[in-house]
């Protein structure tokens, strides 16, 4: 039976994203997605899914959700208090649930605001334009085109032939994104570098600045010290792309994320380098942004270090599935455990096959 | 006449490079921009996620780990060198059919007003020129129009709309244009066509592309009906055409 989960909780933004709907931006349609797609990936390849599947995006705030049937989830990204059952349960690690488990949230342990849920065959909902990502603006994708409420009952596809065998399978800890709340944020100057001052450009790249309440997964407005045009912040409309630093006439940056319109008529200073934007969206208002020059080609590098780790882990799994277990040279285990240390509690996780 | 247009190339960031024709709304220039976008959509290198024409522009998404910057910047410049963006006035024409005033263009009566033309002046002037379809935008569908004959000119209303219902067609100073979801907004409204402007589950969800132009067609109450049965049915066939440089 597959598993399907029970929403006796929504949380305060829970979405159905997957990589984003590429492809259709000169339609006008927004990409959505993960606003982090590491997390997707981890959180994906750890239930035993494809990486780009189907899964909840959880923001600060989690669901409490009933399990209904069997299959296997993690969860990779921020740590949001994950708990099975009401025991905090480890992120970055595939755990089987079943019939009658509770999933829950305790609330942010502070490292970030966003964590994926990923459950072993993916979130069934209809492809919409080449994607399951849910564009809540439009109503479009997703469960519904919307966040989910209390009472939804969200179905999962059939889970992968070997979702058993990866029970337990656990992303090492060096291997897992670091997301860094100090770390500059690192983007290339243009396409409207020229509409700045000099000294303009040099503010954006040398200041404190912090994030505002106006932050969602279509950009995070900040507030600092002003970034000065030559002459005016409006240009005749041309694209945006993900993680563009737009700057209006009023000098403050927005940097555009997953849920950005397509195109738009502001100067664009800068655009953050792709692998650091989930560094930017993991942060909430209130914290600090400092944004660094950098390259396209530094940024490519980092495309390909974290392409990388995403091999390793699918290495990882590979190994971890096909291990002997119990010395019994390949049998599976029909139970185990493990426990691990939360917060200075210790919590054990006993896991049965059904 | 053919032109060699070259264009500025800019990086946007580590995915995207943005092929700059000029900053200004002009059919010459974007007609640059559409024949960039055929060319390098007919010859699509490996790694090329998505292109997106604009006004002046077209955005050039690539996965640099596929397909490196420079390898992407010599292909588009090569491009460049054999361009025949000569087409400035020739295209797809789409009929968009309109039913207009009453309660479907509930301002038609302020662009009399502000122009001084008649009810049928407005629709004949409205129905009357080819608009063309520089990109698409703002919206899922929202296709950004010029062209409109200027005497119908008006502001936008003081207070806009919380909810203007998909498929409205208004008027924004010299734009017109067309609402393609349910959105607020201030445009005077002065007709609606029967035609899901957007449609994400219809294949392609959209009937007007960048590089198209738009013909209004005025039809009355009873055939916006017959048209919207159609088109939910599945029935309804969308009249397009070939416009030629000298039309």
């Amino acid at each position: 039976m597959t598993l399907s989960f029970k929403v006796m909780k929504p949380g305060m933004s829970t979405t159905v994203q997957d990589f984003g709907r590429w492809g259709h931006q000169a339609m006008g349609m927004p990409v959505a997605g993960a606003m982090d797609p590491e997390a997707l990936a981890f959180a994906n390849v750890l239930a035993g899914n494809e990486p780009g599947d189907a899964a909840l995006e959880i923001t600060l705030l989690g669901p409490t959700l009933a399990v209904e049937g069997t299959g296997a989830v993690a969860a990779a990204g921020a740590d949001l208090g994950f708990r099975l059952n009401g025991v905090p349960a480890p992120m970055w690690t595939c755990i089987p649930v079943s019939e009658g488990d509770v999933i829950s949230f305790s609330g942010p342990a502070g490292n970030g605001c966003r964590t994926i849920l990923a459950v072993s065959g993916g979130i069934d909902v209809p492809e919409v334009m080449g994607s399951r990502s849910t564009y809540v603006r439009a109503g479009i994708g997703g469960f519904f085109g919307r966040a989910l409420k209390t009472g939804d009952t969200v179905a999962c596809g059939a889970p992968p032939a070997l979702w058993k065998a990866a029970a337990g399978f656990s992303c090492p800890e060096n291997l897992r994104p670091a997301r860094d709340p100090e770390a500059p944020i690192r983007a290339v100057p243009g396409p409207q570098d020229d509409a700045f001052t000099e000294e303009g450009l040099d503010t954006l790249f040398s200041s404190a600045y912090t994030i505002t309440n106006q932050a969602d997964r279509m950009g995070y407005r900040l507030e600092g010290p002003k970034v000065a045009h030559r002459a005016g912040a409006d240009i005749v409309s041309d694209a945006i792309p993900l993680g563009a630093i737009q700057v209006p006439g009023h000098g403050q940056p927005i940097v555009m994320l997953a849920d950005r319109q397509t195109t738009g008529g502001y100067t664009k200073a800068a655009v953050v380098l792709t692998a650091d934007l989930a560094n930017l969206a993991q942060r909430m208002p209130g914290q600090g942004v400092r944004f660094a020059r950098s390259t396209p080609e530094e940024g490519a590098k980092l495309l390909a270090e974290r392409a990388a780790r995403l091999d390793s882990l699918l290495q990882l799994r590979a190994e971890f599935r096909s291990r002997p277990r119990n010395g019994t040279g390949g049998t599976r285990a029909a139970s185990g455990g493990f426990s691990m240390k939360i917060d200075g509690k210790t919590a054990t996780i006993q896991w049965q096959e059904l | 006449m053919v032109e060699t247009p070259v264009p500025r190339l800019l990086d946007a960031g580590d995915s995207c490079l943005v092929a700059e024709f000029g900053t200004t709304v002009d059919r010459a220039l974007n007609a640059k921009v559409q024949a960039l976008k055929k060319a390098l959509s007919r010859s699509a290198p490996r790694g090329l996620v998505e292109l997106v024409p604009t006004y002046r522009s077209l955005a050039v998404y690539y996965d640099p780990r596929v397909l490196p910057r420079d390898a992407l910047k010599t292909r588009i410049e090569g491009l460049c060198e054999n361009l025949d963006a000569s087409g400035t006035e020739a295209g797809r024409v789409v009929t968009i059919p309109v039913c207009y005033g009453g309660t479907f263009g509930p301002d038609l009566e302020n662009v009399c007003a502000h122009t001084g033309l008649s009810a049928k002046e407005v629709i004949a002037r409205h129905a009357g020129r080819d608009t063309y379809c520089f990109m698409l935008g703002f919206t899922p569908g929202f296709a950004y129009l010029g062209g409109m004959d200027e005497s119908l000119a008006t502001p936008r209303l003081e207070n806009p709309r919380t909810v203007i219902p998909a498929g409205s067609v208004g008027i924004a100073g010299k734009q017109t244009g067309i609402y393609p979801i349910d959105s607020p907004g201030g445009w005077q409204l002065i007709g609606r066509t029967p035609l899901a402007i957007f449609d994400p589950l219809r294949n392609p969800p959209t009937l007007v592309e960048a590089g198209d132009w738009v013909r209004f067609e005025p039809v009355g109450e009873a055939e916006f009906d017959a048209i919207r049965s159609a088109a939910k049915a599945g029935t309804y066939e969308l009249k397009t055409g070939t416009r030629k440089e000298a039309d």
